[in-house]
């Protein structure tokens, strides 16, 4: 399905099969202005944030950091650093909790904070116009970016591949309910999104951007609106209010009208999507030399007083975000971070907000009711209706249950983009994506042990190898020895030295003598005997 | 005269396909069986030797020759179906006398214990464990595929196998495991 560029140019907007109107609740959190959270007493920073390896630590317990000093380093590979989001004092590096649904520890800097929010200075900042393309991307790895719509990927990676381009696309369509950050933050700092994306456009020598925003947020639309006319490399595009139209896969296929192919990326097609708070990040990383330290999170839900759109220190602990915001929970409070659809339920509430929380989420039981005792399908096919990428749900579960990979794979598994359309209309309250993320977890788990096991199948046979070689050179190393033994005394022999052979036929000329002079005193004591008798 | 004819026919087709066969025999020489490559590609590469040959390959050389499917507990059921699949037989339930399913795991050195005798780096398949006579010696981690043969020949003991943790990177998505503790009511409110 290739689309005419002529038809894209001209603000055409396609559709994408699927979909679904859940309620947008938008309205709790986005009517408050943006607001900087106050500081917490302690943050704790884990160091991976990003889809990605983690640095390598390089602060100490004890030590006293500043407010956007990089903690970790980034080595060799695809890492991203992160910064101290406050000054203040190490205070404890080990394991902790982090933002993922597992409720597994990994590896957090904690950080007490002195309340003085002292910054270090500001990352070096290049003239924009005479800095080179690879200064511009280790500014942005340097200053920690990572995408902020939710996959965390790394910025400066992403934006590495060099492939003819034909648009960059700015998401800013926010799709998922009660997530109200990207709309508040387009609203207040447009020019700082669009001087973002035309930075954008620059790394990646691409020649136009689309912005793409919902169409349930006017006042975001009117401020990106007035905000273009000093961008003419840019165009707006409304799209209607559909769950997931903010998905990179849906969002490309409104625009452009085509397919990012199975397993591929969207640079295939020539396109390349960044979020509007990524677009902010880097207008402030390379305007600015700011490291990333703080994104805005939508606090909501109905247990929250004081909901809104929060400017929030990563590793900002989510019982303070919660505290400040005033929450009051009932029996068995659930505590979602992201948004109703995609989020996942916090073990507790010491987890950090990081790079890809975008929304904390307090409801009541009465407006999003804990999961139900899960039914058997019935194959009404609900399901399938909704998936926005054309999957089928239902086969897809059964496969899953069974374990049926390779029926998965056939099945497109991985095509899934976990958008929890499919749970949402299901009568039976299967959790579906539940099962998808299982299998997927499950297939890539057996990825990692055959790649494994091959190495272990290598090592298994150098070792082999290795063993015979050394037996073979051992052997070699004998023979050689008594080679070497039997020359040196031929050699010796000529030179007129006592032949050591000739010592040994002496000893058994010798004690032949011996045994005969023997025999023959034998017989001497003998004969006299025989004479006597 | 035609039973001449005949003979002389079907003897030479019969040295043409000779030649035939002969030549392909020599041109297409396959140096090690495809079959037992593909059943080392299935089993777990542990090279365990549970199996009761040395290492993974003896023992898909063994099953290509006819041996039992079910001798391999670290690959467990699923390389038992798997086998089974490749074989054309019957999937059966794991023979106990080669050992029972296990998590997965990996041995760690007591370091502060090691005297250095390098016993269990001779013993290790995979060539996982660093050190020289008389030195520490530790385990890579990584490489370490959790067969046991180090813990035997050990002198002091120092040798423990434990469980590979989970990571959030290999978490399997079992929510109902999670300790999830719910936030508390009233108490916790400010």
């Amino acid at each position: 399905m290739t689309a005419d560029p002529k038809t894209i140019a001209a603000g055409h907007i396609w559709t994408f099969p699927g979909g679904i109107h859940p309620p947008e609740r938008k309205e709790l959190s986005n009517t408050y202005p943006l607001r900087e959270l106050p500081l917490a007493t302690h943050y704790s920073v884990p160091i991976k944030q990003h889809s990605g390896e983690p640095g390598d630590i390089i602060v100490r317990v004890g030590q006293t950091v500043l407010a956007g000093q990089p903690l970790t380093q980034v080595g060799v590979g695809f890492g991203l650093p992160v910064h101290a989001p406050t000054s203040g004092t190490v205070t404890a590096i080990g394991p902790g909790r982090i933002a993922h649904p597992s409720g597994l520890p990994d590896i957090v800097i904690t950080i007490t904070a002195d309340g003085k929010d002292t910054f270090a200075p500001p990352l070096p900042i290049q003239d924009v116009a005479t800095a080179s393309r690879a200064d511009l991307l280790e500014q942005l790895r340097q200053a920690g970016i990572a995408g902020l719509g939710g996959a965390g990927f790394p910025t400066a990676q992403k934006l590495a591949l060099q492939r003819p381009l034909d648009y960059l696309i700015i998401n800013g369509v926010e799709c998922e309910p009660y997530i109200s950050a990207d709309d508040r933050l387009m609203r207040e700092q447009a020019s700082t999104i669009l001087r973002g994306a035309d930075l954008l456009l620059d790394i990646t020598q691409c020649p136009q951007a689309l912005i793409a925003i919902e169409d349930n947020k006017p006042e975001a639309i009117a401020a990106m609106q007035a905000a273009l006319t000093d961008y003419p490399r840019m165009q707006l595009r409304v799209v209607p209010t559909k769950y997931p139209s903010g998905g990179e896969k849906q969002l490309i296929q409104l625009l452009t009208g085509r397919q990012v192919p199975s397993r591929g990326l969207p640079i295939d097609i020539g396109l390349v999507m960044h979020n509007v708070g990524t677009a902010y990040a880097v207008a402030r990383a390379i305007d600015h030399g700011e490291p990333l330290l703080q994104r805005v999170v939508t606090v909501t839900g109905e247990h929250v007083a004081k909901p809104g759109n929060y400017w929030v220190r990563l590793g900002t602990p989510v019982e303070h975000v919660l505290q400040v915001t005033r929450y009051t929970a009932e029996t068995n409070q659930r505590v979602i971070m992201g948004g109703p659809m995609m989020g996942f339920t916090l073990p507790d509430l010491t987890v950090p907000v990081v790079k890809i929380t975008n929304c904390i989420l307090v409801p009541s039981t009465a407006e999003l009711a804990p999961p139900q005792q899960e039914m058997p399908c019935i194959r009404c096919g609900a399901c399938a209706d909704v998936c926005p990428a054309q999957l089928l749900p239902q086969q897809l579960q059964w496969l899953a249950k069974a374990k049926d990979y390779d029926g998965l794979n056939q099945q497109n598994l991985f095509d899934c983009i976990e958008c929890g359309a499919c749970a949402y209309v299901c009568p039976s309250e299967i959790p579906l994506v539940h099962y998808y993320r299982k299998a997927k977890a499950e297939v890539r788990n057996i990825a990692r042990e055959k790649a494994k096991a091959e190495v272990a199948r290598k090592r298994f046979e150098a070792r082999n190898e290795r063993l015979e070689r050394e037996k073979a050179e051992r052997l070699e190393r004998h023979r050689k020895a008594a080679e070497a033994r039997k020359q040196a005394q031929a050699e010796a022999v000529k030179a007129g030295a006592d032949n050591p052979q000739d010592a040994v036929q002496a000893a058994i000329a010798r004690a032949k003598a011996r045994k005969a002079a023997q025999l023959k005193e034998q017989q001497a004591n003998s004969e006299p005997d025989g004479e006597s008798t | 005269m035609s039973v001449l004819t005949a003979i002389l026919v079907f003897g030479g087709l019969a040295l043409l396909f000779g030649l035939i066969l002969g030549f392909a025999a020599v041109r297409f020489k396959v140096e090690s069986d495809p079959i037992v490559d593909q059943i080392d590609a299935i089993l777990p590469q542990t090279q365990c030797g549970q199996c009761g040959y040395p290492g993974c390959r003896p023992y898909a050389q063994a099953i290509a020759n006819g041996d039992a499917i079910n001798k391999c507990p670290p690959g467990g059921d699923a390389t038992i179906k798997e086998l089974a699949d490749l074989m054309g037989v019957e999937a059966k339930p794991l023979d106990s006398a080669h050992g029972a399913e296990d998590v997965k795991k990996v041995a760690v050195i007591r370091e502060d214990e090691c005297i250095g005798c390098t016993k269990c780096i001779q013993a290790c398949p995979v060539d996982a464990i660093l050190g020289a006579a008389k030195h520490m010696h530790t385990v890579i981690a990584h490489e370490c595929t959790g067969c046991d043969l180090c813990v035997e020949p050990c002198p002091v003991d120092c040798i423990d196998m434990v469980p590979v943790p989970t990571k959030p990177e290999t978490w399997q998505w079992d929510l109902q495991q999670i300790p999830v503790k719910m936030v508390a009511t009233a108490d916790q409110e400010s």
